[in-house]
């Protein structure tokens, strides 16, 4: 469903992905790791083209991502997105940020958005909440509405960027949770993270990334955890390290 | 020099006949300036955020152009220039509404374009993530945080330009000022008449000061 192929991008002089290759089939959970700044945000933006890339190819759903003619809008209503600092549009209250892209561009109406919201709003259990702006519930229950919010769009696929990585550790598990049922649920799912719990119990594939923008692991999870003499040293070094804590 | 003042001329009927009809046009003045600034102001910080050099060299030009030349001079050459461009004399009022308005609208730029900037750069990204247009971010997420942050300093430079509106008195346009100086003339009253001016513009402008800095706390309490 979704196919990257050589993908390279650079800041000026600075390569920030050097030919990436991976391809994520429909149902498939995928986890990318790797240390800070190897550019797993950047990679996982690359596909609804909130960055642009100056070589490669991306398809997603049969749609070429990378060619200057797309309707980019339309591919981005199909492709959810949860951003590590939530996101949510302060000065609109919950239902607001659940319906007003539905409408505007979807072309909803208010009553069908807000049924479909309300019932995402639901899924993740925030109900009571809906009337209150996002400056009012926790960040664990932001991030909620966020999911909730990408979930309204009926999106294909659903990308994830360190989503619990900004939460004070008590409240990773309430958006922990809501993941984990949206991949049992058979949702397509990429999601930069360093929740190897997570990994363990719902990942199809791992990718490891490393610095200077290069794909070093990319195979099952199986693999990745249980059979540690395959991998490269980065990546024990690194497992090592985050398995620590 | 006689320094007795004699306020005893002041009566309703001077009021309505010479001072309502010039705080009318100077608060007028003051409203349509005010929205007519915003409004091409936004467009202003916008093109100069915009990144794209043919938009953001004109609007840097005229920005810092009129802000490099005193008011004055710009209702001047205004009430000069413009019957000769548009080859018909407008009156005075009309010149003054369309100076305030396109001067007004470097400063308001300025604070809109500090607003803009004020909102988080995820916000645009997340909007655009849901498929939102460009016009759709700005117009729906961005403007209205960007307002909402900027209100009470959107609402000091109204301060500002009301009291601004009295060098309209440079083209004879008729606001508040220029009731005061005529009143004050046929009465044979001049002193008295600028001293109550001075007293009007001086209690309606530090009252506003005081609603917008209460404001300021009621929002910063929200926040
Ligand atoms: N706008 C930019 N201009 C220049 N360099 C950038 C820009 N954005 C990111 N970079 C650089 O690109 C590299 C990859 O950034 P990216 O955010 O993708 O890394 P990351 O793997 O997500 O890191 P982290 O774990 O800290 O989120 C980093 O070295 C970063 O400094
Ligand atoms: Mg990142």
């Amino acid at each position: 469903m979704i196919e990257l192929k050589n993908v390279s991008k650079w800041y000026g002089s600075f390569q920030v992905l050097d030919d990436c290759s991976t391809h994520i089939e429909k149902g498939e959970v995928v986890v990318v790791c790797g240390p800070s700044g190897s550019g797993k945000s950047t990679l996982i933006k690359t596909i609804n083209a909130l960055e642009p890339i100056q070589k490669g190819e991306i398809w997603v759903n049969g749609t070429p991502v990378h060619d200057p003619k797309t309707n980019l809008p339309k591919l981005r209503s199909k492709v959810g997105m949860v951003f590590q600092h939530f996101e949510l549009f302060p000065h609109l209250t919950v239902t607001q940020n659940l319906t007003i892209a539905q409408v505007k561009v979807l072309g909803r109406s208010q009553d069908e958005a807000r049924k479909r919201g309300l019932k995402m709003l639901d899924r993740v259990g925030l109900m009571a909440h809906k009337d209150k702006f996002p400056g009012q519930l926790s960040g664990g229950q932001q991030q909620r509405v966020a999911i909730a919010r990408a979930l309204s769009m009926d999106p294909i696929v659903m990308l994830f960027d360190e989503p619990t990585s900004a939460l004070d550790p008590e409240m990773v598990g309430e958006v922990l949770d809501v993941m984990v049922s949206l991949a049992n649920e058979g949702m397509t799912m990429m999601c930069v993270t360093h929740e190897m719990g997570f990994a363990r119990k719902v990942a199809s594939r791992v990718i490891f990334m490393d610095v200077g923008g290069k794909i070093l692991e990319d195979c099952t999870k199986d693999d990745f955890f249980g059979n540690p003499d395959a991998r490269q040293s980065r990546t024990k070094d690194f497992l090592g390290k985050i398995l620590q804590h | 020099m006689n320094l007795s003042f004699d306020f005893s001329f002041y009566n309703w009927d001077l009021i309505s006949n010479f001072i309502l009809k010039g705080l009318y046009f100077s608060v007028m003045l003051t409203v349509v300036a005010t929205l007519g600034g915003i409004f091409f102001g936004t467009l202003l910080a916008m093109m100069r955020l915009s990144g794209r050099k043919w938009l953001v060299v004109p609007a840097t030009i005229y920005v810092d152009g009129m802000r490099s030349i005193p008011l004055v001079m710009v209702i001047l050459w205004f009430f000069l220039l413009v019957p000769m461009i548009i080859g018909q004399p407008i009156g005075a009022e009309m010149s003054a509404v369309i100076t305030f308005i396109a001067f007004e609208a470097t400063y308001f730029s300025e604070i809109m374009r500090a607003g803009i900037q004020s909102v988080p750069r995820g916000q645009m990204s997340a909007g655009q993530a849901l498929g939102m247009t460009y016009g759709q971010n700005m117009r729906l997420i961005v403007l209205p945080q960007a307002f909402r942050n900027m209100l009470p300093v959107l609402l000091t430079q109204t301060i500002i330009l009301f009291q601004d509106t009295s060098l309209v008195y440079a083209i004879g346009a008729y606001d508040m000022l220029k009731g005061f100086e005529v009143a004050g003339k046929n009465y044979g009253r001049p002193i008295e008449a600028f001293v109550a001016a001075a007293v009007v513009y001086f209690v309606i402008c530090y009252t506003l000061s005081h609603l917008v800095k209460r404001l300021h706390k009621r929002i910063a309490i929200i926040h």
